[in-house]
């Protein structure tokens, strides 16, 4: 490596950080604000959460009931913040209109001469020659400083209590089949496209071309008018997971085809001649010598598709129920994002959690990820 | 469903292909023992057990539905009785669906072409610099997640509270921080249709990255060594070799996103629904496939609508495949 620092390789390098910081920045927003308390998270930008902030808060000390007398003397004591760790109070007063009268430790007297005094760690003593009357406390506005703190609270309610957890399972259950579906029997066909001869080859390869930027629009309509017959005829619920499957499959297929039978043609020929000279029939040579071969073909091409199903919202919003027990993670946070519009901690931990596993392998198979888009796009 | 019901599906679904494949080869394999006179009936009834499933489900998810939405175009809303051209006539009427062709051609315009330029202006950027790799990692990462995702991240970006009130959105936040009065963006009409382009723009750029980030590695060292010894400077490099080098890539990836730009619906149902003049023709068509009971004469135009903007690039990929074959023999 050479650092060769001049002007424009300074501008480069100045460029580039600009461009990553506006690339990360929304995901890490999103990220940050998913751990956060959510009634900070109501009232305070993200980026505050990450430094140590001064806040100003309201804080009530205990009543007569909490007094203890020694030596004549009546104590109030406490803790501001019931022990919650890391704030540090900095001023304090004792009315609304001068909330930093008093500096940490100093001693505020009021009215009746009753002495307050604050500490740093929110530990306070309100010291009386007289016995205390009132029930209630006396009012306290603090400026303290307060650390980033995180809580996994939010990852709890949206899991259990917002379903996001059966939402989750519903879409492995749709995109593990529908991953693997197109994958089998799109090899078959690539292989057949390949190396079998038969008539209307041409014709099939040529409309698997021009499937491949036909918008699945075209088909929505007619397919649902197909589901919903077979399922009156039939008597069962038009909306199932093999529906989806199969609607995946469609879509699917002719880019797995295309990207499968790219791959395939780049097989050496003489193999394939050699097993079919000792007798493999075309069955034993798919199994035997063109899968074991195809294996990184088909990781690249089962990431591009997985990742395709789990991140698709509209054929699982149109061929599955909206029931917990079928909804998909995209359509359940469309549908937070319409009733909990406001509840910033649901829907950046739903988003977040949405992102688990796409972002799970785009991190670990990045490589196959890129190799099945360059694949797919340079040639064809 | 419980747990266990879910993976038990999914692992039936899954064997019944596996089984398929395999049980009818092998009854295959079997009767040609015992028969093993005619090797051109076994291929041929090989070649129709390995097309079959693929091709019925090609038929049916594809090459018919095709035909039937535009049949469907030409019926009514029950897709029962033939209208002629009405379901046209209503579109060409319907303000939602000006402003979708409206905004649809927008997309069209300011996506494509600014995805392609960031992803070319980055990729240069990342080629030479030593953490290029890791900026690329971050760039393209966008592409994994999800348009809804996507959708939430950038809603809390825009997210809009009352003047004097703490902004909890980044933009607003750096709006107010400069002096001036926070926005609803997204319901600012006209102008809201590029904060929602920015999503896409933010998602396709690592793609345009990526495919670029191949490519730049088939220049020959040679010429660009050349032309640094004859002195030119970067930005001519750029502008006289790479660029000119790179043509076709950049038209494959302005396809690519071009056609997935013409069908956008994930970002515009997410964040808007189309409101405050942000419609689009993939949501106005999810719209009228279930208003009212649903309207298949009114969709399918829309859906065919979607498909006119991609038969210039599939007759242009048919011509581009014709030519490879014809090479290859």
């Amino acid at each position: 490596m050479k650092f060769k620092l001049n002007l424009s390789s300074i501008f480069s390098q100045l460029l580039l950080l600009f461009f990553v910081i506006l690339w990360i920045t929304p995901t890490f927003g999103l990220l940050i604000s998913s751990f956060r308390d959510k009634d900070q998270l109501a009232i305070s930008g993200w980026w505050t959460s990450l430094v140590t902030t001064e806040v100003n808060e309201i804080h009530r000390t205990k009543g007569n009931k909490a007094q203890i007398e020694e030596e004549g003397i009546f104590f109030i004591r406490g803790n501001l913040f019931d022990n919650e760790e890391g704030k540090k109070v900095l001023s304090y007063g004792i009315t609304s209109k001068d909330i930093n009268a008093y500096k940490v430790g100093e001693v505020a007297i009021l009215k009746d001469k009753s002495e307050i005094i604050v500490f740093e760690n929110g530990d306070y003593q309100w010291k009386s020659k007289s016995e205390f009357k009132k029930k209630k406390g006396r009012r306290l506005f603090i400026t303290a400083t307060s650390p980033p703190s995180f809580t996994l609270d939010n990852y709890k309610e949206v899991i259990f209590k917002e379903g996001l957890g059966q939402a989750f399972l519903n879409t492995i259950a749709v995109a593990l089949p529908a991953t693997l579906i197109p994958l089998i029997i799109c090899s078959f066909f690539a292989y057949s496209l390949t190396w079998m001869n038969f008539f209307g080859r041409d014709l099939l390869l040529a409309s698997i071309i021009a499937s491949l930027v036909v918008p699945l629009q075209m088909s929505l309509i007619p397919i649902l008018t197909i589901y919903n017959d077979l399922g009156a005829l039939f008597n069962v619920e038009a909306k199932s997971f093999p529906g989806v499957w199969m609607a995946h499959t469609g879509f699917g297929l002719a880019s797995t085809t295309f990207l499968l039978w790219n791959f395939m043609k780049s097989l050496p020929n003489e193999m394939l001649e050699a097993a079919k000279v000792d007798g493999a029939t075309h069955y034993d040579t798919f199994v035997r010598i063109v899968i074991p071969l195809s294996i990184p073909a088909f990781a690249s091409i089962f990431i591009l598709q997985f990742l395709w199903v789990w991140n698709d919202l509209l054929v699982g919003l149109v061929f599955l129920d909206k029931h917990p027990s079928e909804i998909i993670l995209t359509a359940k946070l469309k549908e937070l994002l319409g009733s909990r519009g406001e509840n910033w901690e649901i829907l950046t931990t739903g988003a977040f959690i949405s992102m688990t596993v796409p972002l799970f392998i785009f991190f670990s198979l990045q490589r196959f990820f890129i190799r099945g888009l360059v694949a797919g796009s340079v040639k064809g | 469903m419980s747990f266990f019901s879910l993976i038990s599906t999914v692992i039936v679904g899954v064997l019944f292909f596996i089984i398929y494949f395999g049980l009818s080869n092998f009854i295959l394999d079997l009767v040609c023992k015992f028969k093993s006179n005619s090797v051109a009936l076994e291929n041929s009834v090989r070649a129709i057990i390995f097309i079959a499933p693929a091709f019925l489900v090609l038929f049916m998810f594809i090459l018919y539905p095709v035909f039937e939405t535009v049949r469907l175009s030409f019926f009514d809303k029950f897709g029962r009785e033939f209208v002629g051209w009405n379901n046209y006539l209503w579109a060409l009427n319907d303000p939602n669906f000006r402003r979708s062709i409206l905004n649809n051609l927008g997309w069209l315009l300011i996506v494509p072409t600014l995805s392609t330029f960031f992803g070319l202006v980055i990729a240069n950027l990342t080629d030479k610099i030593w953490w290029g790799t890791i900026a690329k990692s971050i760039i393209f990462m966008p592409m994994a997640i999800s348009f809804v995702g996507a959708g939430v991240i950038w809603k809390f970006i825009y997210d809009y509270r009352g003047t004097g009130d703490h902004q909890i959105g980044l933009l607003n936040a750096i709006v107010v921080s400069l002096g001036m009065e926070p926005q609803a963006w997204l319901t600012i009409s006209i102008w809201n249709n590029l904060f929602l382009m920015a999503i896409m723009i933010w998602i396709q750029t690592g793609l345009a990255l990526v495919i670029f980030s191949a490519a730049l590695r088939g220049i020959p060292n040679e010429t660009l060594e050349a032309a640094r010894i004859d002195g030119a400077s970067e930005f001519r490099i750029f502008w006289s070799i790479i660029i000119p080098f790179l043509e076709r890539t950049i038209l494959v990836i302005w396809t690519i996103i071009t056609i997935l730009v013409l069908k956008v619906f994930d970002i515009i149902y997410a964040m808007t629904n189309g409101e405050w003049q942000t419609e689009v023709l993939a949501n106005l068509m999810y719209d009228w496939m279930f208003r009212g009971g649903g309207d298949s004469g009114r969709g399918s135009v829309l859906a065919f609508c979607i498909m006119i903007g991609v038969i210039p690039i599939l007759v242009w990929n048919l011509y581009r495949h014709r030519q490879e074959q014809k090479n290859e023999i």
